[in-house]
Formats: structure tokens, sequence, C-alpha cells
């Protein structure tokens, strides 16, 4: 699946997007942040306070406990600054 | 009737008396036009910056503004919606977001503009970084836009 990444979530990992194959344990948008931790420590550093990420699955917005199964791309970012 | 809706996402400058008219031509129906209009601040002292870079999530962006003007189309009888969302650098004084609501009254175009900015804030996909004396950041989350969107959630 493919994961993307922004603003400083963007810039802590050092890329824009990623094609990942978790294993079949990584069930939900957590276990992905979770795993995606133990790649590295810019991983662990973008992902350290994990209860501020925001997640969306397919461009709509999805909680951590939500199944990542069948999911084209997933997102992580920081809290929205828009409008 | 449908309403006519138009959401753009876009680097240029927009024209918000030109959006007015392009929503209102012709039309006899509207009996209220709402308009806000976002634009970037300079600050002051140690909080001045140069410009603000807007980083968006294309695609998404598009999808989740979509779905709070369908909700806000649900929820007020508007009979018109403009909403048009800057990306890129910008700097202070230049705008950044414009929504318009027209309606047949003003309490729902009021409201409706209102719920718009609200959501647009904590749920649309836009990261704001500032550029300032001492370098560039990121803009934090202020958490009473939080509370704002908060509530017009229905219990």
């Amino acid at each position: 699946m493919k994961v993307v990444y922004f603003a400083w979530v963007r810039e802590r990992i050092g890329m824009a997007e990623e094609i990942v194959d978790p294993p079949p344990a990584v069930r939900t948008v957590a276990d992905l942040i979770g795993w995606l931790s133990g790649r590295g420590e810019q991983y662990a550093y973008a992902f350290e306070n994990a209860r501020v990420i925001r997640a969306a699955i397919d461009h709509a917005h999805v909680k951590p406990d939500t199944a990542i199964a069948g999911a084209r791309e997933i997102a992580f970012f920081p809290p929205m600054t828009g409008g | 009737m449908t309403v006519p809706v138009t959401i753009r996402l876009q680097q240029a400058d927009f024209d918000t008396a030109q959006e007015i008219a392009a929503l209102s031509a012709g039309r006899t129906d509207i009996g209220a036009v709402v308009t806000f209009s976002g634009i970037c601040r300079g600050g002051a002292g140690g909080d001045a910056i140069s410009a603000l870079t807007l980083e968006h999530y294309p695609g998404m962006a598009e999808a989740e503004i979509g779905r709070h003007a369908e909700e806000a189309l649900a929820r007020w009888p508007l009979t018109g919606l403009t909403i048009i969302h800057r990306y890129g650098r910008i700097e202070p004084g230049q705008n950044i977001v414009l929504v318009v609501t027209a309606s047949s009254h003003r309490e729902a175009a009021f409201q409706a503009a209102e719920f718009l900015m609200d959501y647009l804030k904590t749920r649309a996909p836009f990261w704001k970084q500032e550029e300032g004396a001492s370098g560039t950041s990121w803009v934090d989350a202020a958490s009473h836009d939080d509370a704002a969107a908060a509530r017009w959630t229905k219990s």
C-alpha cells in the first residue's frame, strides 16, 4: 500500500510517500504507526507523539482503531491548520 | 433546482467581488450573501512573519471540502455556495480562503459560512508554515478552533 506524509511528519521522515508491505499482524492505523516507528530513527521521531498524529485512508479521516485492510493510500499528518 | 456549488483550490489570488457576482448574476431568489475572507496576518514584534506557505493534500482537500459543502447544504436552505482555498506561498495582507454563502434569508447564510470555516480550520488537510526572522516553523493547531468546530456536532 501507498503511504503519504505531510507537513512536519513528511519533514521528519524525510520523504513525501512510499510503498510499504506490512506483515498481516499490522491490522489497524495504530498498528501501522507502531510498525513504521520501528523502521528507523526518523520514523520514531515523526511518530514519537502518536496521540497528535492524524490519519486518512483513501482521502477520508480515520481513527487509530480503523482497519487498514483494502486501503489504497494511507496518509499521516499533524493536526490541520488551514482556513 | 440544483444549488450551484463552486469549490476551488488554487495558488492564484481570487477576487471576492467577482465571486459574489458570479454566484448571484441573473438570479432573483437570493436575499442574502455572506462572505468570509481569511487573510494572512503579518504578526508583530517577535511574532512578525514575512510569509506563510500552505501545504495541502491534493485529492483529499477537494474531497473533504466537498463533504463539508454537502453537509452545509443539508443543514441550511442555501441557494449558492463558493469555497476557494489557496495554497503555496502567501504574504501578509494577501487572501488565503474565501467562503461565500447565499440564501433567501440572512440567518442560514451566516450560520453556514461560520460552520464551513470552523470545519475548514480543523478538518481540511492544509498546514501552514510561517517564515519569520528566525527561520521557518509549522503553525500549531489551536484548541479554540477544535472547540469552535465541536459546537456544530449534534448531540
